[in-house]
């Protein structure tokens, strides 16, 4: 029973870090006024680029950084639509989403050959899971042995980094200059003018480290989750990192809570597939995987809490009327 | 910077074409990056739509749903809200149709079961759109975030129904029996004498998608509803100021455009598969978006838009036989660059265009 729910937490450990990775990327983008739909679009991308990059060059951390550009690169699409042209920014958020499904499975075909794939990844190609130390030494102490080596112990340096980024995050948006700045041009953009702060300049920053985030996601999809990259493989995580920065009420720590939750969800789906629960019977699988909607809808009706969005989210930044 | 510093049909006519000549002109440079001719790809793809009548007949089929979803979208859009669950919608829309068809396809001909069918799409795709509209209207939940999510949670409604409920006995394949002659629509070669699509699926609903733009039109433009829905769409705090509940109309335009994206599963499991499976919607709720866009959210710049999109879909096929180096995702790129340029980067040639106008007509109005 403990092993199986070890079992069950390592996985969600896996399955939460590119959601956690995706929204803490909305997060920045969402909180300095830029509604960002597009967080599946630029993963995606990420993650074809880094597949790409990883299988031609042999090293994961070119993968990882294609992935990075590529995402910035789609971020910038977004933010000259949405902040240098005032477009609509769930208009531009869907068409981010497209291009990217169209361009990767179009660019892949042409370029392997192999169906929309990428070669699958080896070796240095890929993220290999770290041990940290005196994992295997403790591995037979009940309980701490199991939660250190097992949950703790024997995951790739890119599930590090997401964990680490909540704390950092939360660092960068409540205890600096840039953070206060970045949450003041989400609420009210025209104070932040005032003050003499470019506010095009500020969101376009707030853009590039959505960018950067969503780039290591999809990377992380695509060379340590996984051995390369495969046709639409982000399956609407972006959809849900984006509920759970809602779930999280746009705040880093919970954010955190809220990708482990619906990670367990997925955890939990994926081992009850076909299985019998004593007392229940079969359970629904397709029931646990729509229970994050379910569960932001039920949040956004304000049943549970309130989630209330940045203040001026979703409005592009007019200085002046004329 | 008003529409007033620009003619009405630049404003409505030119800019949008500006836009999508854009979006075709970057389409054309994937095209070249790919390393195949794009004047011979769109020569390939406009042939493959319209140069032959099977081409034309899938034309047709494909431009009956997105008339429906881009309808869905523009509806909403009066009322200045993002139904971006068009595709949900429809899939639920489905599960309307297949109802109606189950019951009624063993024991009365097709013509009776089609009120049916279209009541059933129309009633489960409001349906669908309800909540979403209602927690909007009450509660503040954003509309764009909550449709997203009603289109996952129909998703997995729709595979436990189709696999532990609806499945054939004993077939593993999630999907319901085929439909006898009583739940198929009539082909339209087959009403309309010396008319031959071959193989091509275009149906009855074909028809019905352009009494649905007539609908669209009569109701925006000539009704009292109409009229609150564009007054509400353009500015809400006139509209609550004028008496028009605020409540009313978000809960009225979403319903409409709720039922107008199920009736697409009229043209695909009535016309066409004749049995309800899953995934039948596969993105045409999306391109729905970019339609409306497209279309100015005006029913015959839709009907275009729709036709436009049709024969990208049907030529896209074409094109994927003739050039095997540009894929069918070559039209989600199409579909992207103009979601892109004709909704988000839609101002971007605005200016220098009031300025172009602005030259051209200088002399005509200040006299010398």
């Amino acid at each position: 029973m403990f092993d199986t729910l070890i079992l069950i937490l390592d996985s969600t450990v896996r399955l939460s870090t590119p959601l956690l990775l995706a929204a803490l990327a909305g997060l920045y983008s969402e909180r300095s006024g830029v509604f960002d739909i597009g967080l599946e679009g630029k993963m995606l991308g990420a993650a074809f680029a880094a597949g790409a990059a990883a299988a031609v060059t042999g090293s994961a951390w070119i993968g990882l950084g294609a992935g990075i550009l590529v995402s910035i690169a789609l971020a910038l699409v977004h933010g000259f639509a949405c902040i240098t042209h005032r477009g609509n920014q769930i208009v531009s958020g869907v068409a981010i989403n497209f291009l990217a499904i169209g361009l990767t499975a179009l660019l892949g075909q042409d370029w392997f050959r192999q169906g929309g794939r990428t070669p699958p990844v080896t070796g240095d190609a890929r993220f290999e899971t770290l041990v940290l130390p005196f994992a295997d030494a403790l591995r037979e102490v009940p309980v701490i042995g199991g939660i250190y080596s097992e949950l703790l112990s024997g995951h790739n340096v890119l599930v590090y980094i997401a964990f680490l980024a909540v704390p950092f995050t939360w660092w960068v948006l409540f205890r600096t200059r840039f953070g206060l700045r970045l949450r003041a041009v989400g609420e009210n953009p025209a104070a932040v003018d005032t003050a003499g702060i470019s506010v095009t300049w500020l969101r376009y920053r707030a853009v590039i480290c959505t960018g950067i985030l969503c780039g290591i996601a999809g990377a992380y999809l695509s060379v340590a989750q996984s051995a390369g990259f495969i046709k639409d493989m982000t399956a609407g995580k972006g959809f849900i990192a984006l509920a759970a920065l809602i779930f999280a009420k746009w705040k880093p720590v919970p954010v955190m809570f809220a990708c482990l939750l619906f990670g367990f969800l997925d955890a939990v789906a994926i081992r009850l597939q076909g299985q019998q629960v004593p007392g229940i019977g079969e359970v629904p699988v397709q029931a646990i995987q729509a229970l994050p909607y379910i569960l932001t809808v039920v949040l956004l009706a304000g049943f549970i809490g309130r989630a209330v969005p940045p203040k001026a989210g979703g409005t592009a930044y007019v200085k002046e009327r004329s | 910077m008003t529409a007033g510093q620009m003619p009405r049909w630049a404003d409505y006519i030119l800019m949008p074409a500006i836009n999508v000549a854009a979006a075709f002109f970057v389409s054309g440079l994937v095209v070249l990056a790919i390393g195949e001719n794009p004047i011979d790809a769109v020569r390939i793809l406009v042939w493959g739509a319209f140069g032959w009548n099977e081409g034309i007949g899938f034309t047709l089929f494909y431009a009956t749903n997105f008339i429906f979803t881009g309808l869905a979208v523009a509806v909403a859009f009066h009322a200045s809200l993002f139904n971006i669950g068009g595709e949900g919608q429809a899939y639920i829309g489905g599960l309307g149709v297949a109802f109606a068809c189950l019951a009624l396809d063993r024991f009365v001909p097709w013509w009776v079961t089609l009120p049916f069918a279209v009541a059933g799409a129309a009633a489960f795709g409001a349906a669908w759109a309800y909540i979403p509209a209602v927690l909007q209207a009450k509660r503040g939940s954003h509309v764009v975030i909550t449709t997203i999510m009603f289109n996952f949670i129909a998703a997995s409604l729709m595979v436990y129904l189709l696999v532990n409920v609806m499945a054939k006995e004993g077939s593993m394949q999630p999907e319901t029996r085929t439909f006898e002659e009583g739940g198929r629509l009539p082909l339209l070669d087959t009403i309309l004498p010396g008319v031959d699509f071959g193989s091509a699926p275009a149906n009855l609903s074909f028809v019905l998608a352009l009494l649905a733009c007539v609908f669209t039109w009569v109701l925006i433009w000539r009704t009292k509803l109409g009229y609150e829905i564009r007054t509400f769409g353009a500015n809400q705090t006139a509209a609550i100021y004028a008496g028009i509940s605020p409540v009313r109309i978000t809960v009225i335009t979403m319903l409409i455009s709720g039922a107008m994206a199920g009736m697409m599963a009229v043209n695909e499991i009535m016309g066409s598969q004749h049995r309800l499976l899953i995934e039948f919607v596969s993105g045409y709720g999306f391109v729905g978006i970019a339609v409306a866009l497209m279309g100015r959210s005006h029913p015959l710049g839709i009907l275009f838009a729709a036709l436009l999109f049709g024969m990208l879909y049907q030529g896209g096929a074409e094109l994927a036989f003739e050039m095997p180096a540009i894929t069918r995702d070559m039209i989600v790129v199409i579909q992207a660059l103009v979601i892109l340029f004709a909704g988000a980067l839609e101002h971007m040639f605005r200016p220098a265009l009031i300025k172009l106008f602005g030259v051209l007509s200088a002399p005509a109005t200040r006299p010398a």
